[in-house]
């Protein structure tokens, strides 16, 4: 029955993505012919720019636009000096459109003057909520209302056993918990493991999300994943024992080769995180990458024949894909703990 | 490197980073409030009804054993005393048996003993009255037989001279 339903869902992801990358397409090569200045870079009028397109699709955008004319506006929320929070539509902006003083180039907001010369003495903060902002808080309230709900489940469902979303998830919980957390932390995991699970979920959730068409490549975004190895980073240095800061600042080795250890030991402190964020964010914006760049080729070989070629290794790398959006919340998840788990491990004084 | 120039993949935008602070960490929070306790507590419950149940079970299955082992030795114990039981009441009764033999043998012996000793003196007074009967008897026939043959001298003279002859012939 699962299968069914996967291979359905996969078809009907592939059918729709293949369809929306074509739209996109279109949209990019006029507006290569609107804009000159684009235009020559690829030296032909009507070329494909498929490094355009692949950079459009897997960065922010404000306002969410799912297909080509299909944009959703979202809030832009600026803060600057001199006038204070300003909150407008982002679709005063589409189209190079000047608003208020403000100007969209390449999701950047500039202020201009009434010439449209880019103010460069003023830089705008912005609080924008982008696409990538909106899927956020997409996944919370998803995330929220799948929880909760499954914790409903045990207490209405008290005694009995699991029943529906409840059922789906619990073995998962279950597994994490014992496999993962458990043999990493050792047994204070406990104080740790809801932080782990909304991680876990979190990453999850955003890269399913990302796979489905229009999705946000949240997870495959620098800011979220800096955002989660600064918070692993500060848990693990924070909860960290005296054993850990021992290890770190006064090594197990003669004293002469502490100008050595010491400075390898705090890199190594601070390479932990970093590794953390750029693989999350490196393996789903390479397979973000990767997927556009096969619907890609359908235009750039401009035949339709290639293209039940492309379907089919655009549904085995969706398939990895899956597979990978999985892969790649466990590994932080299960990095996470060992980090903490190897920060508050206890040794015994005659360990060594 | 094309797709590297002039945008922001590797440069984090403080937007969304102020964004994922503030979501995430009311994701977090609520999670942790309203979801991960509640599901975590019903599972580590539920573990812990489970391994009560299982280690109950054990517990009963080795008190059925040992309640088994109890049983049959007291069956065994049971059957030792009857065995014991019944010896004894054998050898008792044979004792009894024996005892109640040798007594009646006993109380024979003495009641044919006395009987006899009774029927000895009963014949022995009965021989001493028969011989004073027998005597007083003779006596009293001899007396009479003497008063009649004395009655006539002839006969005392004969009679004499028989015993005489008698004595001769002796």
């Amino acid at each position: 029955m699962f299968k069914y339903i996967f291979t359905l869902v996969l078809f009907a992801f592939l059918s729709v993505s293949t369809a929306f990358s074509q739209h996109e397409a279109e949209h990019i090569s006029t507006e290569n012919e609107a804009h000159p200045a684009l235009g020559e870079i690829t030296h032909q009028e009507e070329s494909f720019d498929i490094g355009g397109m692949i950079m459009h699709h897997i960065a922010d955008e404000h306002g969410w636009e799912f297909s080509h004319g299909v944009k959703l506006p979202l809030p832009v929320i600026l803060y600057t000096a001199d006038r204070g929070i300003e909150i407008f539509s982002s679709s005063r902006l589409d189209h190079e459109q000047v608003y208020n003083g403000y100007k969209n180039e390449h999701e950047h907001i500039l202020r201009v003057d009434a010439e449209g010369k880019v103010d460069e003495s003023i830089h705008p903060m912005d609080f924008s909520i982008t696409k990538n902002v909106a899927t956020l808080m997409l996944a919370a309230i998803l995330l929220i209302v799948i929880f909760i709900s499954v914790s409903k489940g045990y207490v209405n469902n008290k005694g009995k056993a699991p029943k529906g979303i409840q059922s789906f998830m619990e073995p998962l919980i279950v597994y994490l918990r014992d496999e993962v957390v458990k043999p990493s932390i050792g047994k204070n995991y406990g104080k740790y493991f809801p932080y782990l699970l909304t991680l876990f979920f979190f990453i999850f959730i955003n890269n399913l999300l990302g796979l489905l068409p229009g999705g946000a490549n949240l997870t495959g975004n620098i800011a979220i994943t800096l955002v989660l190895a600064v918070i692993t980073f500060l848990i693990t240095n924070l909860s960290a024992n005296k054993y850990y800061w021992k290890h770190i600042l006064l090594p197990d080795t003669p004293k002469w080769m502490w100008a050595i250890m010491i400075p390898v030991e705090i890199v190594g402190v601070l390479m932990k995180p970093l590794s953390l964020m750029i693989r999350l964010f490196a393996n789903i914006t390479a397979g973000h990458i990767i997927m556009l760049s096969l619907f890609g080729l359908i235009f750039i070989f401009k035949s339709w024949y290639v293209a039940p070629a492309i379907g089919i290794f655009a549904l085995f790398m969706s398939a990895i894909e899956l597979l990978v959006a999985f892969l790649q919340a466990f590994i932080f998840m299960l990095l996470t703990s060992m980090y903490i788990g190897s920060a508050i491990e206890e040794h015994h004084a005659d360990h060594h | 490197m094309i797709l590297l120039e002039g945008n922001s993949l590797l440069n984090p935008s403080p937007g969304l980073i102020f964004w994922q602070l503030v979501v995430f960490s009311a994701l977090v929070f609520i999670l942790w409030k309203f979801a991960w306790k509640g599901i975590l507590s019903a599972l580590k419950e539920r573990e812990g009804e489970i391994e009560g149940a299982l280690r109950m079970a054990e517990e009963t299955r080795a008190e059925m054993a040992k309640l088994k082992s109890d049983n049959d030795k007291l069956v065994m114990e049971a059957k030792k005393e009857r065995d014991i039981i019944i010896k004894e009441a054998k050898e008792v009764s044979d004792k009894m048996i024996a005892e109640a033999k040798d007594r009646a043998v006993e109380q024979g012996n003495k009641i044919m003993e006395d009987a006899r000793e009774a029927m000895t003196q009963e014949r022995v007074k009965m021989m001493s009255q028969i011989k004073n009967e027998v005597s007083a008897l003779s006596i009293e026939i001899a007396e009479k037989v003497i008063r009649k043959e004395l009655s006539d001298k002839k006969a005392q003279e004969s009679f004499v001279s028989e015993l005489v002859s008698d004595a001769k012939l002796n």
